[in-house]
């Protein structure tokens, strides 16, 4: 166990410092224009772009630069934007994270029930109507582009029913902070859950269907029916169990690459003012010291939650933890 | 030694049958599979359909509803049933200020889906913008699938170093998030474009989109391939091979690649399907396809700022993506259940 920890931390250090190295490379080393016209930004005197060449130590060696970079963005944490000018980038990404993790965590809770119960009813009740209604339904919303249906979500709760009794009670676009008003929080956060969760209800149900039926040909399963457990006991107790190990993998990458950055679209859509919000922003204004940031911050996440799924993974099934 | 059906007398009647029925290849067998899934059959029915539609985008422009797509139509004006109106209306909402493009018509003649606030037929702009979506996904998977099995396939195989570069490579990408990983492409390369030697992409090409969702998806292609080739090179029929002394090359061409093809034409439906919803997502970020062009990201974005009023401009090209993306979908399922009969057994099996 012991040793396959070791093992991962290495491979996730070595990880990030692969992403930094990327991410460095396309920002300072593509072909094609002056690093430091794109990172002073549009239209910027050359006093400013002077001033950029000396700050990045453009004119010096590529590892320096590159430890320029990386010293910039986590030991002083003073890189600052040229777009809004003095806006420290680390704090900004800082404080949009409670925003971003607001957001996608209470959508995970809604995707994790309703993708056990889709999968479970599917797979219980497989080859009826139901099982080939809920299927076709899961395959729609896994085809829905997510920005989209957050566009219709808000023309329905937003514009066209707004005055009805379903929608009145739909604040209008924008986050409210937890610890400010905690009602207030949740109802403004409702719309973006569901869409959010839409998808990955659709994939989640579709998976666990299908892990539960192979599942029920293995011999436990076998075993556990001759035993004369009830159908419904065998697949929950037992069936279930082992299906959730693929799904808390799913579940970890999918929950990981949402903070880090997946969330963009629904944040967008929403005007919601998380990291994903930040990146969109800084895209629309050619901002690249704030992109830098928010990237590296965020894929550094999505390598630390892998890496923790990864222990999770090993707890749950011993196989894993041997031949690590 | 080996007795075919040629060495038997041909009036042996077994041999006759063998000779009228030469025994069907597995490509063969997985077409007539996939002929027989009626869902599958529909899908491609539906993607046909699209596809044909997206390809009459000029004939509908010029000769049906006579416009340019492409040219903004802001004081023009049109004429239906007899009656004149301008194509952007002034607000009658609000405090009445600015300009309401008109609604839908519902007649094929013109601005059958209304206009954009540009004054664009919105019907007309859709069909065009249909062609960059599919051009986009099927050149940009095409891309994924050769790059993905190129890596795939010589890290597998080589094993040793190459696969220890390789495979830290694709970790390293894999983990890197798909949209910012696009984002950090886009933002350098569609400002000034990208040159390296006799590669020269301008900054609006369609190019850059194409190149940038060709390569985010790769480690997701590649890492199965790579387990496949793996798993092949110690199944007995390549050790065979190897013990009998055949070359390494010949094994790679004629034992472990038809091998490996099937599992990539599996990944070409769902792929395709993949990369339109990302081609759509990038292009409503404005880093996918470039202005005048369209794609039907491009639309939703524009549909974004009258969503209230006009809520058709960025509906009709979601529900195009949505269609299409379902179809293909559907045709995936269809694909593996016909190539791969393990999974068959696995996901079907009522």
């Amino acid at each position: 166990m012991i040793s396959m920890i070791v093992r991962r931390l290495a491979q996730m250090i070595f990880v990030m410092f692969g992403i930094s190295v990327v991410v460095f490379l396309i920002f300072f080393a593509t072909p094609g224009a002056d690093p430091a016209s794109r990172i002073a930004g549009r239209n910027a005197s050359p006093e400013t772009l002077a001033a950029v060449r000396k700050d990045f130590g453009l004119d010096r060696p590529v590892p320096v630069q590159y430890a320029i970079m990386m010293k910039r963005l986590f030991i002083t944490q003073d890189l600052t934007s040229f777009v809004n000018r003095g806006q420290k980038v680390v704090p900004s990404v800082m404080g949009a994270v409670p925003v971003t993790l607001s957001l996608v965590i209470g959508a995970a809770i809604l995707w994790v029930i309703g993708g056990i119960v889709v999968g479970v009813m599917a797979a219980a009740w497989r080859g009826s109507v139901l099982d080939r209604g809920l299927m076709i339904v899961g395959l729609i919303g896994v085809s829905m582009p997510v920005f989209w249906l957050g566009e219709m979500m808000n023309l329905v709760s937003q514009s066209r029913f707004h005055d009805s009794f379903l929608f009145s009670w739909v604040p209008g676009l924008g986050y409210t902070p937890l610890t400010q008003d905690p009602f207030g929080w949740f109802k403004a956060l409702v719309i973006p859950w569901m869409t959010l969760a839409v998808l990955y209800i659709g994939l989640y149900g579709r998976v666990l269907r299908a892990s539960l039926i192979e599942a029920s040909q293995e011999d436990y399963i076998r075993t556990a029916r001759s035993k004369g457990l009830s159908e419904t006991q065998v697949l929950l107790r037992h069936a279930l169990r082992t299906s959730l190990i693929t799904f808390v993998t799913l579940f970890g990458l999918d929950f990981g690459a949402l903070v880090g950055g997946g969330a963009l679209l629904t944040e967008v859509v929403f005007g919601l003012q998380g990291v994903g919000k930040l990146t969109y922003d800084a895209l629309q204004n050619l901002d690249l010291p704030m992109i830098m940031a928010t990237v590296i911050y965020a894929s550094f996440f999505v390598v630390t939650a892998n890496f923790l799924v990864d222990l999770l993974y090993a707890f749950l099934d011993p196989r894993v933890r041997q031949d690590a | 030694m080996s007795m075919t059906s040629e060495d038997l007398p041909s009036d042996f009647p077994a041999a006759v049958a063998l000779k009228r029925r030469p025994a069907a290849g597995p490509w063969i067998t997985a077409w007539r599979k996939l002929r027989r899934d009626r869902a599958a059959m529909a899908a491609l029915g539906v993607l046909l359909l699209v596809l044909l539609l997206c390809l009459l985008a000029t004939a509908y422009a010029r000769h049906v509803a006579h416009t340019d797509p492409f040219v903004s139509n802001i004081s023009g004006s049109f004429t239906l049933d007899g009656v004149t109106r301008p194509v952007l209306e002034p607000s009658t909402t609000g405090l009445g200020l600015g300009f309401t493009p008109i609604g839908p018509t519902w007649n094929i003649n013109g601005y059958f889906l209304g206009a954009d606030n540009q004054g664009r037929d919105v019907a007309a702009r859709i069909l065009y913008g249909g062609r960059n979506s599919l051009l986009i996904a099927g050149t940009s998977t095409l891309i994924c699938l050769v790059l993905a099995t190129v890596i795939g396939v010589v890290a597998g195989f080589m094993g040793g170093l190459v696969d220890a570069v390789l495979s830290r490579l694709l970790d390293v990408l894999w983990a890197f998030p798909i949209y910012l990983l696009a984002i950090s492409l886009s933002i350098v390369l569609i400002s000034k474009g990208f040159d390296i030697g006799p590669i020269s992409i301008t900054s609006g090409s369609l190019w850059l989109p194409i190149f940038i969702i060709g390569i985010v998806y790769v480690p997701y292609v590649a890492r199965p391939i790579r387990g496949e080739v793996l798993s092949l090179k110690s199944s007995e029929f390549v050790l065979a091979a190897i013990g009998l002394g055949v070359p390494s090359l010949r094994i790679l061409w004629k034992d472990v690649l038809p091998n490996v093809m099937t599992r990539v034409i599996v990944f070409v439906p769902i792929m395709i399907a993949l990369n339109m919803l990302t081609e759509s997502a990038l292009s409503f970020l404005s880093i996918g396809v470039q202005a005048p062009d369209a794609s039907w990201g491009t639309i939703i974005q524009d549909g974004q700022t009258m969503l209230y009023t006009r809520p058709i401009v960025a509906l009709a090209p979601g529900l195009a993506i949505v269609i299409t993306v379902l179809a293909l979908n559907v045709l995936g399922d269809g694909v593996r259940d016909a190539l791969d009969p393990k999974s068959k057994l696995r996901i079907g099996g009522a």
